[in-house]
């Protein structure tokens, strides 16, 4: 400690180590928060409902998703990457997952939200098995923190059917 | 610096910055904001480089009593003598 730059650089040492202690505790201090994120989504329409020429089925919905995401942000929360599957199960595969839209919700205040949407990714089946298909309509969500861990977690939505002939 | 001057501030350097980051941290948890503790800890540390890095008169109350060289020069320090100059000063 006897001249400028040891003092500079004791001072900067310890700075950042305290800096990096801080940031750990604002990471265990999410720990604190339990989120009940609550998540509703209707099927308007089914715009139309076909079998590709190469034999998989496709189809285009009109979905209102209203959600409340509000619960998942906390200080330490830089954004929430959400998305919606659909997932059903067929003889071919135990699950079939298909995106149908996401969003990047930036802070709280953009947590609430109804959307009123076509899909945003094409619904096409890997095969021939939409017909009068049975799905789950799943909203799964990753937490993004400023400092720590990411977490992910989902809200199933089960009951949806698909309808029984081409359209 | 003297060495008083660089206990007090190695003393005073631990104690402001982990009082700064407590307080930091309180302030942005309580407000909700992660960049008010960013700001608050910033200036807690640009406070404490101001406060320890210059060397300021306060670190330099205690300087050393180094003795004067004309009281060196009363009691000079015994010469060392090794044998083989001994030797040859009893042949001369």
């Amino acid at each position: 400690m006897h001249s400028f730059g040891y003092r500079a650089n004791a001072l900067l040492t310890l700075a950042i180590t305290i800096l990096a202690f801080m940031c750990g505790i604002a990471s265990l201090s999410d720990n604190f928060n339990s989120p009940a994120p609550t998540a509703q989504v209707q099927v308007l329409n089914i715009n139309w409902f076909q079998k590709k020429p190469d034999g998989d089925d496709e189809i285009s919905l009109t979905l209102n998703i209203s959600a409340d995401l509000q619960s998942l942000f906390t200080w330490n929360t830089k954004q929430v990457f959400v998305f919606l599957a659909a997932e059903y199960e067929t003889p071919k595969n135990a699950l079939n997952q298909i995106s149908l839209w996401d969003g990047i919700i930036p802070s709280k205040e953009h947590a609430k939200f109804l959307i009123h949407t076509t899909n945003k990714y094409r619904f096409v089946d890997q095969g021939s098995n939409l017909r009068g298909k049975d799905f789950n309509l799943t909203l799964h969500w990753h937490v993004m923190p400023k400092t720590g861990k990411m977490s992910a977690n989902k809200l199933v939505m089960t009951g949806y059917r698909l309808p029984e002939t081409y359209r | 610096m003297d060495w008083q001057g660089q206990k007090l501030v190695e003393q005073l350097m631990q104690i402001l910055l982990v009082s700064f980051a407590v307080v930091a941290f309180i302030t942005g948890y309580v407000l909700g904001s992660f960049q008010i503790m960013l700001l608050v800890y910033a200036g807690g540390v640009v406070f404490t480089a101001l406060v320890t890095i210059p060397n300021w008169p306060v670190y330099n109350r205690h300087p050393l009593s180094w003795l004067d060289p004309s009281e060196a020069e009363k009691h000079p320090k015994p010469q060392i003598t090794n044998p083989s100059t001994k030797k040859r000063a009893a042949k001369k």
